[in-house]
């Protein structure tokens, strides 16, 4: 008995001192800050900031090889938490960015060409006759975006388009790169008014085809106070198209566009923008990822 | 010499520790979807295999055996295995995160893995000297590691197949080892 115990009391003592002894020699050291940005990280593993995870995002923060900002789910408050853990200023801080529909031309505005049953897939539909819309560039309404969203963003709405819901869009661009008809952009969340229409036809193709359609009118131009919309040369015509750095959204444009081609949303709620804020110090970003 | 190349022949393929005698089929099913991730649990479980083999030889021979203390066998033995897992864990994180993080939990699993007691305890059991017990560990841990590799190249072809939804993942998987032990069977006659 008393053998026993002695015997392997040395051999447990012998063991340990030599782990012991391992532990000390083959320590890795972990940087404590990636440890702490991981804790406020959204942990959705998006990949919209191109590292491979949060995990490889914290690490590449850190070594500082990529701007805090890259992260948009995170948006500025996570900018904020990064900063205060690094001790950095904020500074360089991109504004949030949304994903914003260039069309408008939903079922009752766009003239459709035939009739669509097939595979619900934006890229199937338009192997038919370049979809069933007399629009060759509006959006063809299979909902391949909202499928895309990793965030539950984009839901179908009543007239067929894809309605993003800004709230809940964190700007990943996965919908945009999805979008066969390249008609999803990402726009900054101050930014209210948009040309919903990329159609570069003439004005009466463009007007037959669709009745939201831009039609070259060139009104949006001359009433712009701040030289914002022009009609830009595009494809084998043009569209209107207004530069985002010197818009005020006055929405003048939008209220003189005789086929409110140019449409104003209104601002996003300073109330709902907070609750959101609030949520992310919670930890949940309210990407869903998780449902 | 002529010995050796039996327990090599016989510890390889006859009497494969995972194929034959259905130890460590933890990892076999768990680390095998990666080759590469595969390779590196072949290596931690061989270095764990060869150095338990050695030590627990000369604990059985110098310790238990001598003091007459021989039903502390597995104690002893199973404290040695924890040990050496997790020297190889502090040294595969130093020297290999990536391979740290694709093993995960079967790294420390080692500790428990059977086919490390059972090789262990096979070499007291057949009376090796201490030269045979490490060449007959070493040869089980290269069994092991040729059923990893196997495995492994296998489950990465899965990946392309069209396999029914039900038999997806784990089911496929033992579908597989099963086969491949029954193919293993056909070298029983080998000596």
């Amino acid at each position: 008995m008393l053998v026993a115990v002695i015997s392997l009391a040395c051999m447990g003592a012998i063991f340990g001192i030599v782990l012991g002894i391992s532990s000390r020699k083959f320590a890795v050291e972990v940087d404590p800050r990636v440890e702490a940005l991981l804790q406020v990280m959204p942990g959705a593993n998006c990949g919209a900031c191109g590292q491979p995870g949060c995990a490889g995002f914290a690490e590449a923060v850190v070594a500082g090889t990529v701007n805090p900002s890259a992260c948009s789910p995170g948006g500025l408050s996570l900018y904020e938490k990064i900063a205060a853990i690094l001790g950095t200023e904020v500074s360089d801080y991109e504004e949030r960015k949304v994903a914003q529909l260039l069309c408008q031309g939903g079922v009752g505005h766009a003239r459709m060409s035939y009739r669509y049953k097939g595979i619900s897939d934006c890229h199937a539909v338009l192997k038919k006759f370049r979809g069933p819309k007399a629009c060759n560039t509006g959006c063809v309404m299979q909902g391949s975006c909202s499928r895309a969203c990793p965030f539950g963003a984009i839901q179908m709405g009543a007239d067929g388009l894809p309605v993003v819901d800004y709230y809940l869009c964190t700007g990943c661009n996965k919908c945009v790169l999805e979008c066969p008809q390249q008609i999803l952009k990402l726009v900054g969340v101050s930014h209210l008014v948009n040309v919903r229409c990329v159609n570069t036809d003439k004005a009466k193709e463009a007007k037959a085809a669709c009745a939201v359609a831009c039609i070259k009118c060139r009104i949006c131009e001359k009433n712009c106070p701040e030289d914002a919309v022009h009609l830009v040369p595009a494809g084998n015509g043009s569209v209107a198209v207004i530069d985002y750095d010197k818009c005020s959204n006055c929405g003048i444009c939008a209220a003189k566009c005789p086929t409110k081609a140019i449409d104003k949303i209104p601002p996003l709620s300073e109330d709902v923008v907070l609750e959101i804020k609030e949520a992310a110090n919670s930890g949940c970003e309210h990407c869903k990822a998780c449902a | 010499m002529q010995d050796y190349f039996i327990i090599i022949v016989s510890a390889v393929l006859i009497n494969n520790i995972v194929l034959s005698q259905f130890l460590g089929i933890c990892p076999f099913l768990g680390v095998s979807k990666k080759l590469s991730a595969s390779l590196g649990m072949g290596g931690a479980v061989s270095f764990v295999l060869v150095l338990a083999g050695a030590i627990t030889w000369a604990i059985q021979s110098y310790i238990l055996k001598p003091f007459n203390i021989g039903y502390l066998q597995t104690v002893a033995f199973i404290l040695v295995i924890a040990a050496l897992v997790q020297f190889v864990e502090m040294v595969i994180k130093k020297y290999s995160p990536a391979l740290y993080k694709a093993l995960g939990i079967y790294l420390p699993l080692i500790t428990t893995n059977c086919a490390v007691l059972g090789v262990a305890i096979l070499n007291i059991q057949k009376e090796y000297t201490l030269g045979k017990a490490v060449v007959h560990s070493l040869s089980h841990a290269a069994g092991f590691t040729l059923a990893l590799i196997l495995m492994s190249g296998i489950r990465e072809r899965l990946e392309d197949a069209d396999i029914p939804e039900c038999m997806q993942g784990t089911p496929i998987a033992l579908v597989i080892g099963a086969l491949m032990s029954m193919s293993f069977l056909g070298f029983s006659g080998l000596i």
